[in-house]
């Protein structure tokens, strides 16, 4: 498969949001407003890439080895929330503003179902190194992409006359359902 | 001995209604809408989470004293995955099948907030059986909820509810219901509907 096949697969045609359903929590949490929006997807899409690095790395040289692939979900799930961690000090120290726009976001990333499903799905897959790396930088693409247009189209339905009971999450969804309907056109395109 | 007796039922049945992880507090969304594409599939995702939230609660109450309160996140979540691996490796072993057709959503269930949520919100605050029969009232609702999510779209979208034919043969399945768009949509419907009741009956 090539890298080109990849990040179309990955962004758009299985999008981690509308299509597989990972990183549902901050999609519906965070997509009130564009601008807060495309900070999430950019701070995801980065921790996603390192994820994916790391993990592979993990995996195939420490795991592997080791004939230890049964302990893959707990050493995962520490190794995001620990590079979530570093990635918001290291941020922090060089990049004050950065670190200022993406604040509440960066934490929030650690229960973020689409990074663990990229660790694991990279494995599952069994994608070479360069691979892994695109993949997580790709799926973070596709992430960004999704929150962005429903941000966009939240934004719109402000305005709108929606039945009293389904204002918030309920109409999200039901947005979302449309949208999914959309992407799924894209099924097939490879 | 009474009124112990009445909040601990109080205790279990808030997660089934008023409490309910996934139509009122928006919990655990992903494997929601991941998995319920059939009703079997949302009840196996249901009991494993039942399994995993309460072993989890169990150990996370009986060790909460000794917890040091700025680990206590980490903590869990080992906890947590833990067991989530249990289950993994056990479903692998005995329901080949369902572990399949499920695929990387049993892993997921460690990322699942519904059990983090519980365990920082009630286990490391309650003892022991209390916390048990928490996260019990939590699992039954999630899974209740999934497996009535499941039931509709796989009735919608393939005619049939646990592969029994419960459509007239002139039916013609709405294949959306069982792709994303179904789950989404379908969902959406539901909170909303949730969110009608509860106004009504507080009126």
């Amino acid at each position: 498969m090539t890298l080109f096949t990849i990040f179309i697969g990955a962004a758009i045609i299985n999008n981690y949001v509308l299509v597989q359903f990972l990183g549902i929590c901050p999609f519906v949490g965070v997509s009130k407003k564009i601008e807060s929006s495309l900070s999430m997807g950019m701070a995801t899409t980065f921790v996603m890439t390192l994820a994916a690095t790391v993990t592979w790395l993990i995996y195939h040289f420490i795991l592997t080895p080791l004939n230890l692939q049964f302990l893959q979900i707990v050493s995962f799930i520490l190794v995001i929330a620990s590079l979530v961690q570093l990635v918001e000090m290291f941020i922090k120290k060089v990049s004050k503003p950065l670190y200022d726009t993406l604040g509440i976001f960066l934490p929030l990333i650690t229960t973020n179902c689409a990074i663990m499903g990229v660790a694991l799905f990279l494995v599952m897959k069994e994608y070479t190194f360069i691979e892994s790396i695109v993949f997580g930088f790709s799926a973070g693409v596709g992430f960004t992409l999704a929150i962005v247009l429903m941000a966009g189209i939240r934004e719109e339905l402000e305005l709108a006359d929606v039945p009293e009971h389904f204002r918030g999450a309920p109409i999200t969804m039901i947005v979302a359902g449309c949208l999914a309907l959309a992407f799924m056109g894209f099924a097939g395109m490879i | 001995m009474a009124k112990n007796k009445i909040s601990l039922s109080k205790e279990f049945t808030k997660g089934l209604w008023n409490e309910n992880p996934v139509l009122v507090m928006l919990l655990g969304l992903c494997p929601t809408l991941a998995v319920t594409s059939s009703a079997i599939n949302g009840l196996a995702m249901g009991l494993a989470v039942i399994f995993t939230i309460t072993c989890s609660s169990i150990i996370i109450s009986s060790v909460r004293k000794i917890i040091p309160k700025e680990v206590r996140i980490p903590t869990f979540i080992i906890v947590i995955a833990t067991f989530v691996t249990i289950t993994d490796k056990s479903m692998a072993a005995f329901q080949p099948e369902l572990h399949k057709s499920l695929g990387a959503f049993i892993p997921l269930i460690v990322v699942n907030c519904v059990i983090l949520g519980r365990q920082e919100a009630f286990a490391s605050k309650n003892n022991v059986g209390r916390s048990i029969i928490d996260a019990l009232g939590m699992g039954v609702g999630f899974t209740l909820t999934l497996t009535v999510l499941g039931s509709i779209r796989e009735w919608l979208g393939a005619g049939t509810i646990f592969s029994l034919q419960m459509m007239p043969d002139s039916f013609v399945p709405w294949m959306v219901m069982i792709l994303p768009p179904g789950a989404f949509i379908t969902l959406g419907l539901m909170i909303g509907v949730t969110n009608w009741i509860n106004a009504r009956k507080g009126k």
